[in-house]
């Protein structure tokens, strides 16, 4: 009977894998940790679901029960909120990782799409996680989302509607969000969790390093999975449940005043993984920002998967040392025009935007956006000329230009949004 | 022989198939119904009907008086005329008190900003104050806070008169 459950967990996994794959700086762990974090999170919200009551009446109460009676209250919601929070920066380095070292190419494809798949469905989990306390924040954070999602044309009014249950966050509203958030999008994420892992063990696990002048027809060496990899992965499980232990320990899941609807805070912002949605919003209209750009962001990532490339070089972080330079002159640019462009909407554009007096889906729509295009296609036409560069590395700095840039707008709206979303520096929100 | 065969196959396999498919919108429909339908159970704070605000004359021209329950501001033009304003901003939908000394709507999110018409007079809000019925019977101020009145902008003939 042991050793018949061994063997399943077993199957699940290959009997031997490449020696080169094993090495920690090719992956990091990623996969594996966003599963550990799962974990965590399963076993805490199962827990939590014998204490929470879903109602705007009990909500508050019952969490300030769970902290002040409950046993280890504390500790059990701040690993969930702690480990949720990881969750969403570690599944997007995940996702780094695999663009970065070409994973994302035949006959990787398909895991690309249902990666990113789970990436939104992480996000909605934590979104919809992010009501249930139903303090002040929560409230405020849903009720900004939500409205984003309202300026949808066409059908963001009625999707708006569907989500909320209402008008307005209320008893519906609560039911929906914690139906969502611990049976719905938990099943989901199983299902497609489980399709994603055999989907690697289809492509032969991870995708493997290879150095340029490597003999493509020589096979690789493989080692046996018991106990080379098995023993590297039972180490970083460990090693993160004691980071998130520690770090619940020492800090609190935050639970501010019970949500009141007549008040706002001020600043009132999005959860922090939206808000550079939310920074979007201030620089663009709201049409652009909520429809728009994210529209071509999702299409350029599932599409990025099925461009037909130069070379189908994959396994190695950045591909080649000059597809490495270029990534560090994309960063660069980003780092540097991304604040810039920041600096300037607030100081010289102002509200007007950037031609007074037009229509505003034109003079923050359509011209903003047309800059941004234009400064893209720039941006890649000089590349192509200066490095002279394969489509793989360009299509790379592309993205990693994107990253960087939406990397600025979230960190901005998390460290430099003050009241009435003014830019302050950091200390002094 | 064999040819009427496939054929008798392929078209029960599609009859099955195209069956399999119903099945499922069937079900489908049957969860949105069942989910959807819990709408229209009256909840508790909404609006579920018409307020009394009370009598024409308790309210002095050129102010606004807030009702918690309605989640509306009454405001009172200088001229005399009504208006309901829905409290909530039109940019993302904060809470906006009323600033008395400075005579306008405040959003504390995003610093949009609205005279006593509920009309923009900053961005980034796109859109006036959304608005309530108004109606007057008998010296009685009453408003229908069932219904939303979404506006662009402000023209009078949104106003309410004695």
């Amino acid at each position: 009977m042991g050793e018949n459950n061994i063997s399943l967990i077993l199957h699940a996994r290959p009997v031997r894998v490449p020696a080169k794959a094993l090495r920690y700086t090719h992956t990091f762990g990623l996969g594996g940790m966003s599963l550990v974090l799962f974990l965590l999170l399963i076993s805490t919200g199962v827990l939590m679901i014998f204490v929470y009551e879903p109602s705007p009446e009990r909500a508050y109460e019952s969490i300030l029960y769970m902290q002040q009676e409950i046993l280890f209250g504390r500790l059990i919601r701040s690993v969930h909120y702690w480990s949720a929070n990881l969750l969403i920066a570690v599944a997007v380095l995940h996702m780094l990782r695999v663009f970065l070292t070409g994973a994302f190419h035949a006959p990787r494809q398909s895991n690309w799409i249902i990666g990113l798949c789970l990436l939104c469905l992480i996000l909605l989990s934590g979104f919809t996680g992010y009501l249930l306390p139903w303090d002040q924040i929560s409230y405020w954070a849903v009720t900004i989302c939500t409205e984003m999602l309202g300026y949808m044309p066409g059908i963001g009014q009625l999707l708006q509607r569907v989500i909320l249950g209402g008008a307005e966050i209320g008893s519906a509203t609560v039911i929906n969000f914690y139906a969502l958030h611990t049976i719905v999008v938990p099943l989901l994420l199983v299902g497609l969790m489980t399709w994603h892992f055999w989907r690697v063990r289809l492509a032969g696990g991870v995708v493997v390093p290879r150095d340029p002048e490597d003999d493509p027809n020589v096979a690789t060496d493989y080692v046996p999975f018991v106990p080379n990899l098995l023993l590297r992965e039972i180490a970083v499980g460990l090693m993160l449940i004691a980071f998130v232990l520690l770090v619940a320990i020492f800090f609190e899941a935050p639970l501010g005043e019970p949500a009141n609807p007549g008040v706002s805070p001020n600043p009132a912002k999005a959860p922090w993984y939206f808000l550079g949605l939310q920074e979007l919003l201030l620089h663009f209209h709201p049409v652009f920002a909520v429809f728009v750009i994210p529209l071509v962001v999702a299409v350029a990532m599932v599409g990025v998967a099925y461009l037909s490339y130069d070379s189908d070089l994959s396994g190695n972080w950045f591909l080649t040392p000059k597809g490495r330079r270029m990534a560090i002159v994309a960063a660069g640019v980003a780092l540097l025009l991304t604040p810039l462009w920041i600096l300037m909407d607030e100081f010289v554009l102002g509200s007007s935007g950037w031609l007074p007096g037009a229509v505003p889906i034109i003079s923050n729509g359509l011209l903003p956006c047309g800059a941004l295009v234009a400064g893209v296609v720039a941006f890649y036409m000089l590349l192509k000329k200066f490095f002279s560069a394969s489509n793989n590395e360009t299509v790379q700095a592309l993205f990693v230009l994107f990253v960087v840039g939406f990397t600025i707008l979230t960190v901005t709206g998390v460290w430099f949004r003050g009241a009435g979303m003014a830019l302050v520096w950091p200390w002094q929100i | 022989m064999a040819d009427i065969d496939k054929s008798r196959r392929s078209f029960l396999s599609r009859i099955l198939r195209a069956l399999g498919g119903l099945a499922v919108l069937e079900a489908g429909w049957i969860a949105a119904s069942f989910v959807g339908s819990r709408r229209r159970r009256p909840s508790t704070g909404e609006g579920t009907g018409v307020q009394v605000a009370g009598p024409v004359e308790r309210f002095e021209l050129g102010t606004v008086t807030a009702f918690r329950e309605g989640e509306f501001y009454l405001a009172r033009l200088k001229d005399g005329g009504f208006l309901a304003l829905h409290r909530k901003c039109s940019h993302l939908g904060c809470t906006v008190p009323w600033i008395k000394d400075e005579q306008r709507f405040v959003c504390p999110c995003h610093a949009s900003a609205f005279d006593i018409n509920g009309a923009v007079l900053d961005a980034p809000a796109p859109r006036a104050l959304d608005l309530f019925a108004v109606r007057i019977e008998n010296g009685i101020v009453k408003v229908d806070t069932s219904k939303l009145i979404r506006r662009s902008s402000f023209d009078s003939h949104q106003v309410t008169r004695v």
